[in-house]
């Protein structure tokens, strides 16, 4: 199973935490609206990015809250893949039950610059920046992980199973 | 060679003999915790993927906690919904609004028991540790699908030791302690890792005060974060369930991944300032900073234990003219207790505002959302920007005496000045 995605990089520093991706504050205003809170610490981010984009993270990205909203806000933008130093576990999990791929891959912060083009085959585990032509190896996951988000998500893979 | 906690209690729950770390296992869960922020959207999932039983109802704890009372149409919706569904599936420990915060209700209820392996939908299921429970956070869809299964899939992680040496002095507290190992060691040191407090400074510590430090395990990055069950965890179980429980902790010769050190003797208390909660300082050091809330109460430090000692530490003061503050017990319980003690009445008198036990303003959902430009103190856990409203507010995480005594001072004010 291949899962190759291709994007234009925002880069993020440490510690961008859950409640940056779904804020309480703007939970309740039309999408429209709360599009424009979701990582407000990037401001750039928030004014330009486009679905396709990735996102190239420094250290522990995801950390704080059990919310399933943050990734799914993310991937809801159109954002492609998070390539970063560490995640927050919870916010890894996450991110694998909905089928929205992230890699830990260290180096990957120094590797990039915002703006250029990252391509990352999600089962081989492996990141590319097109723009200077360079390869980094991630850390690999499990073929069970990465079945799940092949399936879709893990109740996809569930309810495929179950009717199967 | 001998095992961990997580060792034990994940090759327990996944029929094995032994397990190591880096394995993955799928495990057999003994509870599952939802509350109204994220077990809604969980039994949504289950149904759009064609679900519509949960395995073990039995095994199954709800709780109303994040917006309650309802804070408007849409939140009373869900709550209406909710309680549907859990007569609908059978869930018999259902606890609704007023019954407290889901970490503050579970141990208190004794659904948190010595070698269980727990999951919640809730970052700070981590809180179970403190009795010898592998508990901890998942999402929604992960909550579904146990839910679905009555299992779910765990890496078997590496372990490190905190060992804690000395004693605290008055008026410096386990907050402090857990503040003072992640201005230390980072808001990461824990990161996919399980934890132990061990040490003659963590046997020390009462059950209360332990579920501060395992609480907060999750802002280190832990996976589990635990204290063996010893006989101050059964003497605080004894009342509260009718199963046998026994003592329990790691093998003496489990291998663990780092062990660090600390000498709580001297400790100042401490304080995280905005925006991160690796972010410490001891409190004589953070300068004047005015504050315009001060807020006692959430998962972390809104037990018993924490409201007296802030209930004895304002006796007799009053709170700032341009201060509030905001008081809301971690349960009915508690709530209770403090009633009981005249601690209610303290902080009424001190010019306190009382809540409803919940999460109030702690995940910035309702009762208490600061403004930009305000400063708050507080004993809860996380103090990320635009965590209790404003993004341009400024959450400032500190122990419950701590809050209490900026709160009369109307600036972070060192709890040690009123204690002597
Ligand atoms: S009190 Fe705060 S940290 Fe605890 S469960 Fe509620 S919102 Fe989360």
């Amino acid at each position: 199973m291949s899962i190759v995605i291709k994007g234009k990089v925002w880069k993020f520093g440490g510690h961008i935490n859950t409640d940056y991706m779904a804020p309480s504050f703007s939970k309740e205003l039309p999408w429209e609206e709360q599009k424009k809170t979701i990582l407000h610490v990037h401001k750039e981010f928030v004014a330009r990015h486009q679905p396709g984009d990735v996102i190239v993270a420094g250290d522990n990205f995801g950390c704080g809250s059990s919310r399933e909203s943050a990734p799914t806000n993310l991937k809801r933008l159109g954002i492609g893949c998070v390539v970063a130093e560490s995640f927050g576990r919870i916010f890894f999990r996450n991110s694998i039950a909905i089928a929205f791929p992230v890699l830990v891959c260290e180096g990957v912060s120094q590797a990039f610059l915002e703006g250029e083009e990252l391509e990352l085959d999600f089962a081989a585990a492996v990141v590319r920046n097109l723009s200077q032509g360079k390869e980094l190896k991630g850390m690999p996951l499990s073929g069970d992980l990465v079945n799940i988000v092949a399936a879709g998500g893990i109740l996809s893979l569930l309810s495929s199973q179950a009717q199967a | 060679m001998g095992m961990t906690m997580a060792e034990k209690i994940l090759a327990r729950a996944s029929g094995r003999d032994k397990v190591v770390p880096g394995e993955y296992v799928t495990a057999t869960v003994d509870v599952i915790m939802g509350h109204d922020g994220t077990f809604p959207r969980a039994y949504e999932l289950m149904k759009e993927n064609g679900f519509n039983k949960i395995k073990h109802p039995e095994k199954m704890v709800v709780v109303a906690d994040h917006r309650v009372p309802a804070t408007n149409v849409a939140a009373a919706e869900t709550h209406r919904k909710m309680r549907e569904y859990v007569r609908e599936q059978g869930i018999e420990n259902f606890y609704d609004a007023g019954s407290g915060i889901c970490h503050v209700v579970l141990p208190e209820k004794g659904h948190a028991l010595p070698g269980r392996l727990i999951v919640g939908g809730d970052s700070h299921t981590t809180t179970y540790g403190a009795l010898g429970a592998a508990s901890t956070g998942i999402g929604s869809s992960e909550l579904a699908y146990s839910m679905i299964k009555g299992e779910l899939w765990f890496r078997v992680p590496e372990t490190i030791k905190f060992l804690l040496k000395g004693e605290l002095d008055k008026g410096v507290t386990p907050k402090d302690i857990q503040l003072k190992i992640a201005g230390t060691h980072s808001a990461e040191v824990a990161q996919y890792k399980a934890v132990e407090h061990t040490g003659p400074a963590a046997t020390a510590l009462s059950v209360d005060e332990r579920m501060t430090l395992s609480n907060m395990g999750i802002e280190i990055g832990a996976k589990f974060s635990f204290f063996a069950a010893d006989e101050k965890t059964l003497a605080y179980l004894k009342e509260r369930t009718s199963e046998q429980v026994e003592p329990f902790g790691p093998d003496e010769d489990a291998a663990y991944l780092a062990v660090y050190e600390m000498d709580v003797s001297g400790l100042e208390p401490q304080v995280a300032l905005p925006h991160n909660v690796d972010n410490v300082k001891p409190v004589g050091e953070v300068g004047e900073i005015l504050v315009h809330q001060a807020f006692l109460g959430s998962c972390t430090n809104a037990r018993t234990e924490d409201l007296e000692a802030a209930a004895a530490l304002i006796k007799g003061h009053t709170v700032s003219p341009w201060t509030r503050l905001l008081v809301i017990p971690g349960s009915h319980e508690i709530f209770l207790n403090l009633t009981k003690s005249g601690a209610i009445q303290t902080f009424l008198e001190a010019g306190a505002m009382i809540g409803t036990p919940g999460c109030g303003p702690c995940g910035g959902g309702h009762m208490g959302i600061l403004a930009p430009g305000e400063n708050a103190v507080t004993c809860t856990n996380r103090n990320f920007k635009g965590r209790m409203g404003s993004p341009e507010s400024f959450v400032h995480l500190a122990s419950p005496v701590t809050v209490a005594a900026s709160a009369i001072e109307g600036k972070i004010t060192d709890p040690r000045k009123y204690l002597t």
